[in-house]
This record gives C-alpha cells, structure tokens and sequence, in this order.
C-alpha cells in the first residue's frame, strides 16, 4: 500500500483530483435540481424528445465519419461539408421551387422525397469527387497528410457553395403536413421530430443490413479488417472506399433534410458545428463502431437538452443553456477517461492504432 | 572638379526655387499626425460594415447610405470622395480585420462602422490607437460610449445609445401592452447582453417582474430546451434582442413550445430585415420588435429615399441607412472644418484637430434629426419606435416620447 501512494506521480493524482471534482459537481447539481424540482415529468420528458430528434441528427451525421474511419483510419473532416451541399443545393434548386407551386402542398410527400433523392446525390457526389481528387492520391502518404488536406476540403466545399449561393441564410419552406404534434399518452411529440427519429431508426437499420448483410458491406468489413489481405481475396479495395464515401454521404445528405425539416434554415456553414459534434459523438461511441456512432449521437444530444437544466441549474449557474456545449464536452472527456475506446469501441490493434 | 560644383550649384538653386514656389510651407503641429491630400488625389473614406454572411442586409443598407452621402457631396473642398470598405462581420474577429486593414492605409482620414457592437469594440481600440477615427451608424451597446468600459477618445456614433432602446421597451411593454412578468434571452454578445439587461432593469423598476435570464451561443440551432425552460417559469412576454439566425429559431420553435403558445414575443433593431422575415415565416407575425424611428418627415429624408430608389431600385432593407448616412456627413462636415489648403489645392487635416471638431458637432441637421455630440461620442438624437411585424412588414405601432 505504502509503495503504491510512494509510486503515484503528482499529476495523476491532478488528474484523478480533476475526475473526482467534476464528478461530484455533476453528482451535486443533479441532486439540487431534484430536490428543488421546478419542472414537471412532462417538461423532463419534452427534454428527452428534444434530445433524441437533436441526436438523430448527429447520429446520421457521425455514422459517415465512423465509417470513414473503419475502412481507411482518416477522419474526415470535410464531411459536415458534404451534409451541408446536398441540403443547399436541394433547397435551392428544388424546394424553394417547388413551394411555390401548388405540388408542395398536395403532395406533401413526393415533394419531400424529390428533395431527399436530391439532397442524397449531391451529397454523395461531392463526397466522391473529394475522395478521387483529394483523398485518393494520398492514400499511401503518412496518416497526418489525408487529415490536413480533408480540412483543406472542408473549407473549399464551404466557400464553394458560399459563392454559389450566396453568404445569407436561405429558408427552408415549411411542410403544412409537419404542423401540429403527435399526442402520445398526455406526451406531445412534434410531427417533425416524430419524422426525424422514425426516418433516422429506418436508416440506421437499412445502414446495419447493408453492412452486416450483403456482399459489399462484407466487402466493406474486409478492407477494414487488412487492406492488403482483402485485395489479394479479390476485392477491389478502391471500389470499396468509394462505395464507403458514398454511403457515409448518402446518410449525411438525408441528414441535410432531417436537419432542414427541424430548423429550417439552410446556409452555407451550417455543415461546422454539426459536424464537429458529430465526430465527438463517434468518439464518444467509439470510432469505427456504427452501433456506437449512433449510439454516441443520441447521449450527445440528450447530454445537451436535459444537461443544463439537470446538472448546472442545481448549481445555481445562471443561463445555463450557453453552457450546452460545455457539457458535451465534458461528458466526452468523462467517458473517455473511463473508456478511452468510446462506449462501444474496440481496443485498437497494433496496426489500427 | 567643374562638373561637380556645376551639379551643386544647380540643385541649390533647383532647392531654392522650389521652395519658392511653395509658397508658405505648411508645417504640422497636430498631436497626432496630419493627413495631406495633393491636388489631383482624392480624399479618402473608409468604411468597415458587415456585407456577408446572416447579417448581410444591415451592413449592405449601412454600405448604402455611405455611398449616398459620398454622391450627395460630390467634392469635398475640390477634392473628390473616395470610399474603401471592408467586411466587418458581425464579430470581434472580423471588426478587428477589417479595421486592422483599413487603418494601415495612412491616407484614411476616418472611417464610418461597425454594425455590430462585438466588432465595434476591438474596432474602436485599434482606429483610436491608428489616429483614426471611427463612426458608427448602428453599434448601440452602451459600454463603446462608456469611460470607465470601452470607451476610446476616436469613438462616435450616430445611433441611439441601448440605454435608451432598452428603457423604451419596457416601457412600451409594461405600459403599452399591460405585462407584468417577462424573459429575456441574450446570445453573449455585447449588444444583446447589454440590451436585454437595460431592459430588465427598467422592466423591474416599473414594477414588473423578471422572471429568468437565459442565454444561448452564436450558431445555436435547437431552441427548444431552452424555450422550454422558460415556459416553466411563466412568462407574458419573452425579449430576445438577438440576430437574424438566431432570432429566426426562436421565433420558430417558441409556437412549438406547450406554455409559450400566447406568450408575446419581442426583439430588437438586430432583427430589422427581410432576411428575419424569410428565417422566422409565418411565425414572425405578431411579434414587437424595437428600433429606431424611420419616419423622417424632412425634406433630406424625403430625397434620401428617392434617391435610394432610383440607385438601387428598391427601399431600404435595414435600419440604419440615415445613421449612416448621417455619420458621413458629420465626418466630411469636420473635415471640410479643420482642413487647410494651400494655394496649389493641396489639404492638410491634422488628425486631433479632425476629433475635436467631430466631438465639438452640434446641431448637425441630418436625416435622422439634430445631431449633437456629448464628450464621449454619443451623438444621436434618438427616437425609439416599436413595430409590429404584421403580414411579414414591419409596422410601426407605438414610438417612445
């Protein structure tokens, strides 16, 4: 025992001081906030639902990067930019459109499906173009090189399309259908929200089978297992990644819509900050896991709807709601100090690592 | 031997004669510098408004009434106007470039900008340090005229001070409206923070009661928990004196909100815009938003306008295109004031001697009133009006006594 406290260094002892502090004050403020309840089951659960469609989102969007990184150890920085090019462009070209006629409004449902088909292609194919001209010829470059250039990418993509259509915000036309909510057991639940949860689990189902269950999505795990090995089995490795890009892609552009259906605003930087929280939640999660992506997506976005009112109002902390961000990060960190690999992540292999 | 005295002796005498030719030299003795114009060159103006980005239509509607003061004046002691912008953004990082950039260029005489108060405090330090001075049409966050906060001594502008917005809007929401608990929501900026806090003063010195503060970061997009904590605590009335994307989400996601289905909700001039109009739709309708009085029943106000029209072939967008165009013409009023010309049309403008003089401004009669400078820098003469969005236009309803 007396060796043990002799062996501990000082910052370790910093840090498990740190640990300790930020787990009592959440610990302390969860406990006020119960004790001096200001808010009714109803308003808690509101928090939940809010928290689940916001986490939806990241989860789509988070599933790209986790997939990303399986199939070729990058991460892809300019992926919020493909979520964002495919809802523009569809906004612009298709929505805004359409609005105006009266199909908007009587076919409620087509006119949404044109979009998402829209919103998809962009998306996959400014996905595929980045892969073949910027990621591509620096597939065999060290690890740090594919990283600097995909945020190069990603600010090329946003100052593309900020020069395409311009640098304000464009409005998503609202759906007449979407109005109203759906009342579940005295719960009021948004039919826009109901929509973005239901199209989300649809697509992290479809997303499972294909990787899981077909002849690509094996294709898929094997160059994630050992690139050279899957080659000499015949797969053609290129192919593969491309198809990677492209499915990530896919699912960040029905994001875009999910996204645009939720907030209605549509501009040319709202692919940042999505984006960056959707690669803390596949880090949460655990990268390269997509029951983790999406997983990590849904504690992230609950984190940040309950989060201020739960753990900082007890603290008495005044506006807590700007401090949302804060807390997601500290959740990460908290996770990650207990779970380096994220919550279903797998210990990395020598080689992977 | 020959050649070299020949050469000394003609440039003496090339020395002597052009000295002689200049007339009395003009010799500076400004604290800070002096500015000098030769004859054919023009006399340059810089402005530093926020032309990209959510906010674009109050910077390009300021951008507008430069343009339109420069052309009204045409030559300023026969020497021509010319401008120089940058994009300022609506943040302390891009104040800080654009003034950084405009005020390395020594033959800027002042500047007209920011919009926004963020960029206006890094703005006001680094053009008063440069010799500069900066005057903004639309920054309205009291700490840039306050000694003891930001404060600068080559800082003015020509829009209301928020203690005034503020005051007029609760007054209008106490009084006018019969409201007894309100909200605010501000989004850490010095403009909102600042302005919703004037507000809540005011509001509880009346006699109401606040019933929370909230706040919420640039770029936030889901509203909704925090709305929903508001409901909790009862509101009649949420203020969220905020900007256009921001503001567009709020006003969306509130009517969503069990609880705040009839509660009132209200903004400031940060929300004049068509562009609000397209974020928030339908939902706009109904809300009050404050700012300052456009009904300018001058005859400069009535040109103004047609002028407006036939240059750009619409109205105004935002709200602050007579500030603008007002703070112009104080600063070439000033400069028309301390400059000194030579025989040959050369200008000198002593960059204290320029200060003082915009600082001394007194019953300036602009577009948007009489304009008169108090010592640090507040020169409007403010008249608040509140709207009512209604059918997607901005309508006035109440204006402030």
């Amino acid at each position: 025992m007396r060796e043990r406290l002799q062996n501990l260094d000082p910052l370790s002892v910093v840090l498990w001081l740190l640990r300790a502090a930020i787990l009592g004050a959440v610990l302390w403020g969860t406990v006020a906030t119960i004790l001096n309840n200001p808010y009714s089951a109803e308003n808690w659960l509101d928090f939940l639902v809010f928290g689940v469609a916001q986490g939806s989102l990241y989860a789509l969007i988070a599933l790209g990067y986790t997939l990303v990184y399986g199939v070729l150890f990058m991460i892809n920085f300019a992926h919020g930019e493909f979520f964002m090019s495919g809802i523009f462009t569809a906004t612009v070209f298709v929505a805004i459109p359409l609005s105006e006629t009266a199909f908007w409004d009587s076919h409620p449902v087509l006119s949404l499906l044109v979009v998402a088909l829209v919103a998809m292609a962009t998306s996959v194919g400014i996905a595929v173009l980045t892969e073949r001209v910027a990621y591509r010829p620096l597939r065999h470059a060290p690890r740090l090189v594919p990283l600097i250039t995909a945020i190069g990418a990603s600010f090329f993509w946003q100052y593309f399309f900020r020069g395409l259509y311009g640098s304000g915000i464009t409005a998503f036309p609202p759906v007449e259908m979407l109005k109203g909510s759906l009342i579940v057991g005295g719960l009021e639940i948004l039919w826009t929200q109901v929509v973005v949860i239901v199209a989300s689990v649809l697509l992290l189902i479809g997303l499972y089978i294909f990787v899981m269950r077909t002849k690509t999505g094996k294709a898929m795990r094997a160059v994630a297992e050992d690139k050279q090995v899957a080659a000499l089995m015949g797969i053609d490795v290129d192919r593969v990644i491309v198809i990677t890009f492209a499915t990530g892609a896919a699912l960040a552009g029905a994001a875009g819509l999910l996204y645009a259906l939720l907030f209605r605003q549509v501009h040319f930087f709202m692919g940042f900050f999505p984006g960056i929280k959707a690669f803390t939640a596949a880090v949460l999660g655990g990268i390269g896991s997509v029951p983790g992506a999406a997983l990590g997506g849904l504690f992230l976005g609950m984190f940040e709807s309950i989060g201020p009112s739960l753990f900082l109002e007890g603290l008495g902390i005044p506006a807590a709601y700007q401090l949302k961000d804060v807390i997601a990060f500290t959740m990460l960190v908290l996770v990650l100090i207990v779970r380096p690999q994220g919550i279903l992540g797998e210990r990395l292999a020598e080689k992977k690592a | 031997m020959k050649k070299i005295s020949a050469l000394i002796i003609v440039s003496i005498l090339a020395v002597m004669l052009l000295t002689a030719c200049g007339g009395p030299q003009f010799e500076c003795e400004d604290a800070i510098g002096c500015v000098d114009i030769a004859p054919e060159d023009p006399v340059r103006i810089g402005w530093a408004l926020v032309i990209s980005g959510p906010n674009e239509t109050l910077g390009v509607d300021s951008q507008r009434g430069v343009e339109i003061a420069a052309e009204d004046k045409g030559k300023v002691l026969d020497h021509a106007i010319e401008l120089v912008g940058e994009d300022s953004l609506c943040s302390a990082e891009g104040g800080q470039t654009a003034v950084t950039k405009l005020t390395s260029d020594p033959s800027l005489i002042g500047i007209v900008g920011t919009n926004c108060s963020s960029a206006g405090e890094p703005a006001s330090k680094i053009a008063s340090d440069a010799g500069m001075v900066l005057i903004s049409p639309s920054n309205t966050a009291p700490s840039l005229t306050n000694p003891d906060k930001t404060w600068n001594p080559g800082y003015l502008r020509s829009c209301h001070n928020d203690n005034i917005q503020g005051a007029a809007m609760a007054n209008f929401a106490y009084n006018e409206l019969g409201v007894r608990k309100a909200a605010t929501i501000h989004d850490g900026s010095p403009y909102a923070d600042q302005l919703q806090q004037v507000f809540a003063d005011k509001f509880v010195e009346l006699g109401g009661e606040i019933t929370t503060q909230e706040a919420i970061n640039t770029g936030d997009t889901d509203m909704r928990p925090v709305l929903t904590k508001i409901a909790v605590t009862g509101p009649e009335l949420i203020y969220y004196p905020i900007f256009i994307a921001e503001g567009g989400h709020i006003t969306v996601q509130a009517k969503e909100i069990s609880g705040l289905e009839d509660t009132i909700l209200s903004g400031a001039d940060g929300m004049i815009s068509p562009d609000f109009i397209a974020a928030a739709g339908d939902e706009a309708n109904g809300m009050y938003i404050s700012g300052p009085d456009l009904a300018f029943d001058n005859p400069l106000g009535q040109a103004f306008l047609q002028k407006h029209r036939t240059k750009y072939g619409e109205d105004p967008l935002s709200a602050f295109h007579a500030h603008a165009y007002d703070a112009t013409m104080m600063l070439i009023a000033a400069i028309e004031k301390v400059a000194v010309q030579d025989e040959d049309g050369t200008l000198h403008i002593g960059r204290q001697a320029l200060r003082d003089a915009l600082y001394a401004t007194k019953d300036h009669e602009g577009i948007t009133g009489t304009l008169t400078c108090n010592q640090y820098g507040d020169c409007a003469d403010p008249l608040i009006t509140v709207n009512q969005i209604q059918e997607g236009e901005y309508v006035p309803v109440w204006t402030a006594d």
